[in-house]
């Protein structure tokens, strides 16, 4: 593939306007001060990947085949969590990548502001196929945003996206991905990840924006004794998007946790399949499902698949899951206080994907809280 | 058109889901007078009061409401609020993500970043709601909070015509003292009028109004002092009304 290496920045305030203006939408800012490092991918070619120098000690930050060049043991960390035949797609990024990120957080490392890396597609058309690898080591603890992305002004570009991350033990890792993808979009990200011992992996999926075709299920491996790991997922699906999107987490080490929520809204002739699986493979492990649905209009559907699989006596797995209509006396309670019925609407879908529910530190939460701010949910 | 009434109900008949429950009612309000209406439960008190909000399951199939001359029949319930009425609600819903503090910013037409002024949190404090402003409205809330906060929000809308339905059922005492003392203070600071709706009669012991009636089979009855009424309602019943109104009306024929 084209690797464009002349095409690089000095700076994401370099980037153009309207581009600056869109990557915001996923959480990714130009303001590189209010983040410990950037990173950006560009089509097919890393055009930028800076860490602040006071977090210079703490992380690495670069593109992943650069990466395989530079770091001898790297390699040893493809393909270990994402099997490479699991399908066409893997197949294809296997094949031929244009590289993806390299973030390597080191031992005991504390990074108390976000990591932001984007995947933008600018060149319509294009099929953007990267391979990303996060290594949180033993006792660090990060938090990244990645935002995966097209340019407003095309109105398709696909993506293959693998990750592989590795949250060892005692390492704690926050990792928001926000997804605002052009309307005739496919998209395929296939994601593992491997907790350790009292390690702590908490993932957070936003997608707000109408897309084609998005399919993804990410398989979590808490094999370390008391590994965590939590799925949050919030899913705004208007105007014939398709998505089916999933979590799944493999409960292998003793008294390893898993939580699992989504909260899903569709709206115009829309589908979405949410699922969530819970494999328990110890007796001494709990986890908890929770999927909710809400379906705004008549032409669009919406079906949760939660699933549980306990393979040992004394697990404990549980799950809830509802999907319904918004509740009209709820709609006329809140006219009752003076809005008008688009806005207690409104009110009621914002308060439907309130993240407060997820329990995020302050910081993460505001951030999410504001990338949800700039969508419009009126009806 | 009479200035001095604010609620003039005209032959008005309610149905829900095909179901009449009121048939063609009359009723009228002068402004600042406020009614408590007695009814034995099934009656359709609540019905009225949610057909004068404008809540769309209660149908008017026939007949017409105004408010201040004003025909609000077919305005929608946010119409109605702007043109000043309010209501407690007797079972408000439960929304999850919506804060307490999120409507008492919609009651006061106030943007989310925009801070309360202090006379409102002098009245949040004053009705026990201040460590529920970061609650989701209504979620876990006990019967007494339930009712605190409904009046808390009725009375930010600065309301001409307050209606109150059962807020003495499923109350602790001191809840609905507190509101009842708000409720009374409001009503004679602002001259509005309130139609407070009532069936254990329990928050005659906690306000003063002076005029009450009965609605008994779509018909609203005897028009005097609830005291007294409450009285006789305790002692021969709700039945008792119709064949006394049916004397009166002979004895003024």
């Amino acid at each position: 593939m084209d690797e464009n290496k002349n095409n690089k920045i000095k700076s994401l305030k370099d980037l153009p306007h309207e581009i600056l203006d869109s990557i915001i939408t996923t959480g990714v800012i130009g303001e590189e001060d209010e983040r410990s490092g950037s990173f950006l991918h560009l089509n097919q070619s890393t055009i930028y990947s800076r860490i602040n120098k006071i977090f210079e000690n703490k992380v690495v930050m670069m593109d992943t085949k650069d990466a395989i060049k530079e770091i001898s043991w790297v390699k040893d960390y493809l393909w270990r969590l994402v099997d490479k035949d699991k399908d066409e797609f893997t197949r294809r990024v296997s094949q031929d990548w244009s590289g993806g990120y390299f973030i390597w957080i080191q031992k005991n490392a504390k990074v108390e502001i976000p990591l932001q890396s984007c995947l933008l597609i600018t060149d319509k058309n294009l099929e953007q196929r990267v391979h990303n690898i996060i290594i949180a080591e033993e006792g660090s603890d990060a938090q990244i945003i990645t935002g995966c992305l097209t340019h407003p002004d095309i109105d398709k570009g696909d993506h293959l996206g693998i990750s592989e991350i590795y949250v060892k033990d005692n390492a704690k890792l926050r990792f928001s991905m926000i997804h605002h993808w052009a309307k005739k979009s496919m998209v395929r990200p296939r994601t593992g990840i491997e907790v350790g011992n009292n390690a702590e992996f908490i993932s957070n999926y936003l997608s707000l924006h109408p897309v084609d075709d998005v399919q993804m299920y990410p398989v979590a491996h808490c094999n370390g004794i008391n590994s965590k790991t939590v799925f949050n997922t919030i899913i705004y699906a208007e105007n014939h998007t398709h998505i089916d999107v999933g979590s799944k987490v493999i409960l292998n080490g003793k008294n390893s946790r898993a939580n699992i929520i989504s909260r899903n809204i569709s709206k115009n002739n829309s589908n979405v399949i949410a699922r969530g699986k819970l494999i328990a493979n110890t007796p001494t492990c709990k986890g908890h499902l929770e999927c909710m649905g809400l379906l705004l209009d008549g032409e669009t559907k919406m079906e949760a698949i939660p699933e549980l699989q306990v393979n040992v006596e004394g697990a404990e797995l549980s799950h809830e899951a509802a999907v319904g209509k918004i509740a009209e006396n709820e709609i006329y309670y809140l006219m009752t206080r003076g809005l008008s019925e688009d806005e207690a609407v409104a009110v009621i879908i914002r308060g439907f994907m309130d993240i407060g529910i997820f329990g995020l530190p302050k910081q993460l939460n505001d951030e999410i809280k504001n990338i949800m701010n700039r969508k419009d949910f009126g009806s | 058109m009479n200035n001095n009434i604010i609620l003039d109900i005209q032959n008005l008949t309610v149905e829900i889901d095909g179901k009449e429950i009121l048939h063609n009612l009359n009723l009228r309000i002068p402004k600042s007078e406020s009614y408590v209406l007695f009814g034995p439960n099934g009656s359709g008190k609540s019905t009225l009061i949610n057909t004068i909000i404008g809540i769309p399951n209660y149908k008017v199939v026939k007949g017409k409401i105004f408010f201040e001359g004003k025909d609000i029949t077919n305005l929608p319930v946010d119409e109605r609020i702007k043109l000043g009425i309010s209501m407690a609600f007797q079972n408000p819903p439960e929304i999850k993500g919506v804060k307490l503090l999120d409507i008492i910013k919609f009651c006061l037409k106030k943007k989310n970043e925009e801070n309360l002024e202090p006379e409102h949190y002098e009245l949040i404090e004053k009705l026990n709601l201040t460590s529920f402003l970061e609650r989701n409205i209504n979620v876990g809330f006990s019967g007494g909070e339930r009712k605190r906060s409904e009046v808390l929000q009725m009375l930010l809308l600065r309301p001409k015509l307050v209606l109150l339905d059962e807020i003495d059922s499923g109350v602790d005492i001191v809840s609905l003292r507190l509101i009842a003392q708000e409720v009374q203070r409001y009503i004679e600071e602002s001259g509005a009028t309130a139609l407070i709706i009532t069936h254990q009669g329990e928050i005659l012991n906690h306000i003063f109004i002076k005029r009450a009636c009965v609605l008994l089979d779509s018909t609203i009855y005897c028009y005097a002092d609830p005291q007294e009424i409450f009285k006789t309602i305790k002692q021969v019943g709700f039945e008792k009304c119709v064949e006394c109104q049916k004397r009166v009306c002979e004895i003024d024929g």
